[in-house]
């Protein structure tokens, strides 16, 4: 399978199977569309090259691809489905994201977990809560090393103190255990302040600072208890962080709705302002909202990709460097290709942990009781639910299976499956379209940076 | 090549042989989350 697009004047073409990209003269980007996905000639569709182009340059571009097939870099087959058991089998849980407080001192309007609760009662995760949610991912972790722990919420830092605890102890049973704890935090900022700061720098892996973009868009959906914007508060303290986490990862992540679907501008205006870790991202699972982008908004978000690729590219050569997130692609090294086909690993290796103690398949699934998978105290129990997630990977949804953006995307999201389509083998068309249009910015990215 | 440019000299079958370890990180894809599209993770092997 092959996928060949132009984008900016450029055309590009990525070989599915194998990963390679190339860049195509007019020429050859032509004659290529004379070959059907399995690799064979129409020599009847080339015949209307002529009037086109030479017979010799013609005959060239034909070489140049015959060529590529037999160096194993164009319409290559697939040569994984031989491993697929291998890397699909029942696997060890490596990552939970902790609840530490179903709260939160922010009214989102597209929250997915409500405004905080998800949809039950606040609550704040306890002590022994946490400890034994550390004790189970080491007792299910096999001999996995690496193990990642998130302080999500609601908002994190409403229950600081339970945070706090939790590392020391993390970090007092992994030498024991012989595991490498790695912990992220997530937050709304608000209540970032220096010893805070101080702590996530000494103990956090990453942290995610929340914020949308350009103060008007942001205070528009951000909005603080008393119905006032969040952004002032939020600005000056996020780059504080961001200034202080020094060699460590953090980045500033919005999200945007249909209401700015010019979000180029909120990407572009979090780095004004000093930011150089970018995520911006669409709505998710945001379906009654009012808020999700549609079927109509489609072909605008797409060439808002498109036009902040441009800016993005003549940035970062200008000096003005910065990343987005969705732009990154590793085309050299990357993760295996077993990691490609199971994606975020929700409901197998990654799981969520609701203050109480309950084990769902991912942050996005937490308190629709059907997903509920058991609890910390008595482990894993729902195996119907988590065979689901287990067998779940871009080989067994058939749309991904087809799809050219596989291997990048690994199969999109399951909550957002799950809540437009009620199940989580079908993808979400919508996210498809902007994953894939992500992904080819990110390939034209890498054309022009490697100056062809 | 005169028509054709490859920019990439590694591809995805490389490591097939040994794929799989599972030390990654786990990259949410989702809005919420830590965003990273899958493609864009590190392999601890390296
Ligand atoms: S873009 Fe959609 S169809 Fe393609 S791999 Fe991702 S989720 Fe599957
Ligand atoms: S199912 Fe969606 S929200 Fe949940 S971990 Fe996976 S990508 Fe993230």
């Amino acid at each position: 399978m092959i996928h060949a697009y132009k984008m900016h004047g450029v055309n590009i073409v990525l070989d599915v199977n194998s990963g390679a990209v190339h860049v195509l003269d007019d020429i050859a980007y032509d004659v290529l569309s004379c070959y059907d996905q399995d690799g064979t000639l129409d020599e009847q569709r080339l015949t209307s090259l002529n009037h086109k182009y030479g017979a010799e340059e013609i005959k060239e571009a034909c070489n140049e691809i015959e060529t590529l097939k037999k160096e194993n870099l164009l319409f290559t087959s697939d040569p994984y489905s031989e491993y697929i058991p291998l890397w699909t089998k029942k696997t060890v849980v490596k990552a939970l994201c902790l609840h530490i407080a179903h709260d939160c001192n922010l009214r989102c309007s597209y929250c997915f977990a409500g405004t905080g609760d998800y949809k039950g009662a606040r609550s704040l995760m306890s002590l022994e809560v946490g400890k034994r949610a550390i004790d189970f991912l080491i007792e299910n972790s096999g001999n996995r090393r690496n193990l990642e722990v998130d302080f999500f919420g609601g908002e994190p830092l409403m229950n600081f103190d339970v945070v706090k605890e939790i590392v020391y102890y993390a970090r007092q049973r992994e030498k024991e255990a012989n595991k490498n704890f790695r912990f992220t935090l997530t937050t709304n900022v608000l209540l970032l302040d220096e010893e805070k700061r101080a702590f996530i720098n000494e103990h956090m892996h990453n942290v995610v600072l929340s914020l949308d973009g350009r103060k008007e868009i942001n205070d528009e959906v951000r909005k603080r208890v008393d119905g006032s914007g969040s952004y002032d508060r939020v600005l000056p303290l996020a780059l504080k962080m961001a200034e202080e986490r020094k060699d460590k990862d953090y980045y500033v992540r919005g999200t945007f709705t249909r209401k700015n679907l010019d979000f180029g501008k909120d990407v572009l205006h979090l780095a004004d302002v000093g930011f150089t870790q970018i995520s911006v991202e669409p709505v998710v699972a945001a379906r009654d909202s009012g808020l999700d982008i549609r079927q109509e908004d489609l072909k605008t978000v797409c060439d808002e990709y498109e036009r902040l690729a441009m800016e993005y590219y003549q940035r970062r050569k200008n000096g003005k460097w910065f990343n987005f997130f969705h732009f990154m692609i590793d085309l050299e090294g990357g993760p295996c290709v077993a990691k490609r086909l199971r994606g975020c690993g929700s409901g197998t290796e990654y799981l969520a942990v609701t203050p109480e103690g309950d084990l769902y398949p991912c942050h996005q699934f937490v308190g629709q009781k059907e997903f509920l998978l058991g609890n910390i105290f008595d482990g894993l129990n729902n195996s119907t639910i988590r065979e689901e997630f287990i067998e779940s990977n871009v080989y067994t949804k058939p749309q991904c299976n087809q799809c050219w953006a596989k291997f990048y995307c690994s199969g999109g999201c399951a909550a957002n499956s799950w809540q437009f389509n009620g199940d989580i083998k079908i993808p979400y068309d919508i996210g498809c379209e902007l994953e894939k249009k992500r992904v080819e910015c990110a390939l034209w990215l890498k054309t022009q940076e490697v100056e062809v | 090549m005169k028509h054709i440019k490859t920019i990439n000299s590694s591809t995805l079958s490389r490591d097939v042989k040994k794929a799989g370890c599972g030390e990654c990180q786990t990259s949410c894809q989702s809005a919420c989350k830590t965003s990273c599209t899958v493609a864009n993770q590190k392999c601890e092997r390296k």
